[in-house]
């Protein structure tokens, strides 16, 4: 009774996988902010990626950073806030109402994506 | 108790200090604190004096399960601030008036401070700059006057009273932030002035490092403290943390009043400095006023915390 039900759920997943290939802008990614910590921390992503950040906290977030237009408005609870990474790099925040509170995303080139970090 | 100057046992009761209690009166005479009893009687013998009062932290606008009265408990401080004996001189706002910054928060704000009929001395909190003006509306309501983001300075009673402003141009990874502009002109602004002069600083983020894993200091609050340094009593008063702190370095006595909104679990309690829920019961213990006096030949300002419950 298991062996049937065990092999369609594989069966399913290798049907699925295709969907994980396609062209680098397609995903997304989300940083939740909640306890006054942005998670995960540091987030590799591919250029093209679009980075969304949603603060689940109490309390009002930003994202700030040297980097030209990478800089929210104060995020209320529920709020989001997005950017699209195009260049490769490592971008730093933080939250500019709680400095203490940083992150990072690392841009891979769109070659090349493959190779761990 | 016998207490020495200096020596382990001063040092005992100042980190004792650090945690001061709930409602007690401390007074400060040739270095050595002590502890006058209970508020009733504690106001009974520092009502005469000049006084001038703080509250901090009111955060209009918060309605999360902390507290989702803020207007409430706001009201209950104004309460507090008029049953105080004796008539205070005015009193200070150590910032986070509002929560998001929004027109409708700062009316709340000053629809229910008003009926204190005392002036108020603002300065902004983080919370205050967050308009899409970044301070605009801070500025127009409270900034006449002052220069920057809002500092400024003026005398009242003999005593200099500062108001700076640690929450603007925060760095990454950095803790609460003055500036070299606003540094500039504190220097300039003590200078000449009589090392007897009492010097009351106040500023939303602590000056002092509380704990700097959870930002409650002043990257260049030393700097700033530094210029301090001559004077023979200073009082630096400060909010942010939602909670009561007390330390004496020297002659600076550092102090950190409670919320009118919600109090903040203390340093390294909990995983976050976030709005800490209690038992209904329990919050009007944890939210109140401070309540200083000024007395003519006592080196040190006597500070009474009085929560909204007892």
């Amino acid at each position: 009774m298991m062996k049937p039900s065990y092999i369609s759920r594989w069966a399913a997943a290798a049907v699925a996988m295709p969907l994980f290939v396609v062209p680098a802008n397609a995903e997304d990614m989300t940083i939740k902010i909640d306890n006054f910590v942005f998670s995960p921390q540091t987030a590799t992503i591919k250029a093209g990626t679009k980075v969304t950040w949603v603060n689940e906290d109490d309390i009002p977030h930003t994202v700030a950073s040297t980097t030209q237009g990478l800089r929210s408005k104060a995020l209320d609870t529920g709020e989001t806030y997005s950017f699209t990474f195009t260049t490769p790099g490592t971008y730093k925040y933080f939250c500019g109402l709680h400095p203490h509170m940083t992150g990072s995303i690392v841009v891979e080139g769109t070659t090349g994506s493959n190779t761990p970090r | 108790m016998t207490l020495q100057n200096d020596g382990p046992s001063r040092r005992k009761v100042l980190e004792c200090m650090t945690w001061a209690g709930t409602g007690v009166l401390w007074t400060v005479a040739g270095g050595v604190p002590a502890s006058l009893g209970i508020i009733d009687e504690a106001v009974a013998q520092e009502a005469k004096g000049f006084t001038f009062l703080q509250i901090s932290d009111s955060h209009m606008g918060f309605d999360k399960p902390a507290n989702p009265d803020v207007k409430g408990t706001l009201e209950e401080a104004i309460a507090r601030v008029k049953a105080v004996p004796g008539s205070p001189a005015f009193m200070i706002h150590t910032g986070d008036i509002s929560h998001l910054s929004k027109p409708s928060e700062f009316d709340d704000a000053d629809k229910i401070i008003s009926q204190a009929k005392l002036d108020v001395h603002y300065v902004p909190g983080e919370h205050d700059l967050i308009d899409e003006g970044r301070g605009k509306l801070y500025r127009e309501r409270y900034g006449r006057g002052t220069r920057g983001d809002g500092y400024y300075s003026f005398d009242a009673n003999g005593v200099h009273f500062v108001g700076l402003v640690n929450v603007v141009d925060l760095k990454g990874g950095g803790l609460g932030n003055l500036g070299a502009e606003q540094i500039a002109w504190l220097e300039s602004d003590l200078r000449g002035r009589s090392a007897s002069q009492p010097v009351v600083v106040f500023a939303h983020i602590p000056l002092w490092t509380v704990y700097p894993e959870w930002g409650w200091g002043t990257d260049d609050g030393a700097q700033a403290l530094g210029y301090l340094k001559r004077f023979g009593s200073v009082t630096v008063l400060n909010g942010h943390i939602h909670q009561v702190m007390q330390k004496v370095e020297g002659n600076v006595t550092f102090h950190t009043a409670r919320s009118t909104a919600f109090p903040q679990p203390s340093p390294g309690t909990a995983p976050s400095p976030g709005p800490m829920k209690v038992a209904d019961d329990k919050l009007r213990t944890l939210l109140g006023i401070a309540d200083i006096t000024y007395k003519q030949n006592e080196q040190r300002l006597a500070i009474i915390d009085t929560p909204l419950k007892g």
